[in-house]
């Protein structure tokens, strides 16, 4: 199954590459990973989405917990979470093409956020379902670059992930 | 207010710390550590002659004594000639801290000489690393680096020094932190007292219980709170390679280890148990055999005071992390107070049942009249030392003979790589024991194999008078390897034959010590009382065993825990 684990880590030189040295070393799936700073400047918050049994996931948490520098972490799918994912793609735009476009844009609630006589640059943030689904829609066939950003997630309602 | 240099202050920190010993070898980046060590007396450091041996000298000083190790090493390929023995430490969770010089800072990155990521190529076998950013931080990292290697599970720590943090002439003020305070590591101190009880009221109900202990036992130093429970309860015990001395071996209740080479006893207990209390040990593969054939009527109950060691490979019932002595202690008093009492005619009809396998095979071989059988070996240096020796070893068939036939009543002497099988480990280990052990008998039992991958060792022992016993099982083989050619490759003995082998007398004489050989039954008592009666000498002992040996019991690959050869011919 998917999950989506969220990671307080210790915002020190190295730390990301304990927790990526432990997926390849360990023989875990990476599917997409964030990482940024937070309000704290001492903390860096990581998102991983990975896949695997019950049994693998357990061992994924306990084995990040292990490492020094993971601070706290939560396995987002365990509870109601929102999940987001933003999207920047290039795509071929000339003709009848761009009307279309447009419409799916709009209909996907993404933005074009530059434009030229044959390229329409598209903005997309949503769960990485939507993502797929906005490509599937336009069609591979025009798409000439695709930058995903990975997901980052979060609880919903009171519960927060914090020192 | 005292003003140091940063490698006047890490050696400060050391003797702070209570470090008495450092094992090393000194090159360009670790040179001001080097001075700085030379300007004071208390911190003493032992050259060896090569830096494998250092950190596997480290790792026996632990063994033998639960504390921390430290290793000092320069840059570069002082710090990759370590990795082996980390990864050693690591796979065995020893605790030790290993220090290593490093180009300085401008020139990280730029492929500067004797460069290496230290830092990355260590990550993946060590429990943390660190470096040194600035001068000032040293006494504080230092003290993390102990905390961290000798806390929870313990493991070694590598700590990384540019060059230009030690440089003589910039002082800083020196503070060594009383506390150290992480907040994001905080191993476990007690365990879930809900979680305890119903281990209890399990064990009280198990009609066919055994105690499963490892090594934690040993590194928790849980030895007593462990006999304790299983003489209080009468149930059965067996426990792994690692967990050797954690339990009287001479004691009846004890069946002897258990695993891959273990005995045809513990093993079939363990199959036919229904409750397994494991105490510290981790259901290594060496010891389950096929996972989804492991004891199939069980139900487990695993201590440990890592949480990723707990249902990793087999699934606990009732897992409890925590320190085992902690643990064990609150189930002492639970087992004590309870108004259950274990069912004394199922123990009865298990203890039966244990018997017979007992008898039925039990730990044995077949001798010769004229050929020495390794395990002969093993069994009178045993009875010569009165089973009070430390026992250190390298990997092979006499790793397996040595743990099977040495029998320790004591923890901390049955000193051996379990989790790596580093063949080259015996002797360094032995060096650091004998250290630190002057009047103990220290034997390192090895092979002909094994004894040449540190042999550069035997300059070390003369400098600084380490009077080990090596006693090699020469067997003129890559035995253990051979042995597994014989039973999977139909005796293709793809080199596994040793060629060429030196005359070992002549070798330990060139570097100043010792050597006796023994070829002949007749002589092995009388001339191994003598060498053990060379206390003050370092003797090699070469005793040429049957070149044809094999170690048995032996689990069959991909079987259950009690599938396995008893002999070359019989097979359960
Ligand atoms: C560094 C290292 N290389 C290779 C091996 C694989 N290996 C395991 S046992 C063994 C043979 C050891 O020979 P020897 O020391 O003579 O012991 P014997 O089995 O003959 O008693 C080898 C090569 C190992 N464990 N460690
Ligand atoms: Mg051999």
């Amino acid at each position: 199954m998917r999950r989506i684990i969220s990671v307080l880590l210790e915002n020190e030189p190295g730390a990301l590459s304990r927790v990526v040295g432990l997926f390849s070393q360990r023989n875990y799936n990476i599917e997409t990973l964030t990482v940024a700073p937070t309000e704290d400047e001492t903390l860096s918050r990581l998102t991983v989405t990975t896949t695997g049994s019950d049994k693998v996931i357990e061992q994924i948490t306990k084995q990040l917990n292990k490492l020094i520098e993971v601070v706290k972490l939560v396995d987002l799918t365990e509870g109601s979470h929102i999940e987001r994912e933003l999207m920047l793609v290039k795509l071929k735009a000339t003709g009848s093409q761009r009307a279309e476009i447009k419409r799916t844009v709009d209909i996907f609630r993404g933005q074009i956020v530059d434009v030229t006589s044959s390229v329409y640059t598209v903005q997309l943030a949503g769960n990485s379902e939507k993502l797929d689904g906005f490509i599937q829609a336009v069609g591979t066939s025009g798409v000439l670059e695709v930058v995903r950003s990975g997901v980052s997630g979060i609880a919903r309602g009171e519960k927060v992930l914090s020192l | 207010m005292e003003l140091l240099s940063g490698a006047d202050m890490l050696i400060r920190s050391l003797q702070d710390e209570g470090i008495e010993y450092i094992y090393g070898y000194p090159g360009g980046a670790a040179l001001h550590i080097y001075d700085a060590l030379f300007r004071q007396d208390k911190v003493k450091h032992i050259l060896v002659r090569h830096e494998q041996a250092a950190v596997h000298m480290a790792d026996g000083y632990a063994r033998a004594t639960g504390l921390p190790g430290t290793v000092l090493v320069t840059s570069g390929p002082g710090a990759t000639n370590t990795i082996t023995g980390i990864a050693t430490a690591f796979m065995d969770s020893i605790p030790m801290v290993v220090l290593c010089g490093q180009v300085a800072s401008n020139l990280i990155g730029e492929d500067a000489f004797q460069e290496t990521d230290m830092i990355g190529v260590s990550r993946p076998v060590v429990k943390h690393n660190l470096s040194v950013r600035h001068p000032e931080d040293i006494p504080e990292i230092i003290r993390k680096a102990y905390y961290i290697a000798a806390t929870g599970r313990p493991g070694p720590v590598v700590v990384d020094i540019p060059k230009d943090m030690t440089t003589p002439n910039e002082r800083y003020e020196y503070v060594f932190p009383k506390k150290v305070k992480l907040r994001s590591y905080n191993p476990a101190i007690r365990g879930h007292a809900g979680q305890i009880k119903k281990a209890v009221d399990m064990l009280m109900a198990a009609k066919r219980p055994i105690i499963y202990a490892g090594g934690g036992v040993i590194l928790g130093k849980a030895t007593d709170q462990l006999t304790e429970l299983v003489k209080m309860l009468g149930y059965p015990i067996t426990n792994t390679l690692m967990g050797i001395g954690c339990y009287p071996a001479s004691d009846k209740q004890h069946l002897g280890w258990l695993g891959m080479h273990g005995t045809y006893e513990s093993n079939m207990a363990m199959h036919h148990s229904d409750l397994i209390l494991c105490v510290g040990a981790r259901f290594d593969d060496r010891v389950t055999n096929a996972t989804e054939k492991f004891c199939p009527g069980a139900r487990i109950v695993h201590i440990d005071i890592d949480p990723a060691s707990i249902s990793k490979t087999i699934d606990a019932d009732v897992p409890i992390v925590g320190p085992v002595d902690a643990v064990l202690k609150e189930m002492i008093t639970l087992v004590r107070e309870s108004k259950e009492k274990p069912d004394a005619d199922a123990i009865a009809a298990w203890w039966k049942q244990i018997e017979e396998w007992r008898a039925f095979h039990g730990m044995r071989y077949e001798t010769s009249p004229d050929v020495i059988k390794p395990q002969e070996v093993v069994e009178a240096l045993w009875k010569l030392t009165n089973g009070e020796a430390f026992v250190t070893s390298d990997v092979g068939q006499h790793q397996m003979f040595a743990a099977q036939y040495y029998k320790f009543d004591k923890p901390n002497r049955w000193i051996n790589s379990g989790g790596l099988g580093t063949m080259g480990f015996g002797l360094p280990a032995a060096m650091g024991v004998k250290l630190t052990h002057p009047d103990d008998e220290v034997l390192c039992i090895t092979g002909e194999g094994s004894i040449q991958m540190n042999i550069q060792e035997l300059s070390t022992c003369k400098q600084y008078n380490l009077p080990v016993k090596i006693i090699n099982l020469n067997n003129q083989a890559l035995g253990m390897v051979k042995q597994w050619q014989d039973m999977n490759y139909e005796s293709r003995h793809a080199e596994s034959y040793m060629g060429s082998l030196p005359d070992f007398i002549k070798l330990a004489e060139a570097y100043g010590h010792k050597g006796v050989r023994i070829d002949k039954k007749e002589d092995l008592e009388p001339k191994l009382k003598e060498v053990l009666a060379m206390k003050d000498d370092l003797v090699f002992v070469d005793i040429y065993v049957d070149r044809f040996e094999h170690v048995y019991p032996m689990q069959v690959a991909r079987g259950s825990m009690k599938d396995m050869w008893l002999s070359k011919t019989e097979r359960v």
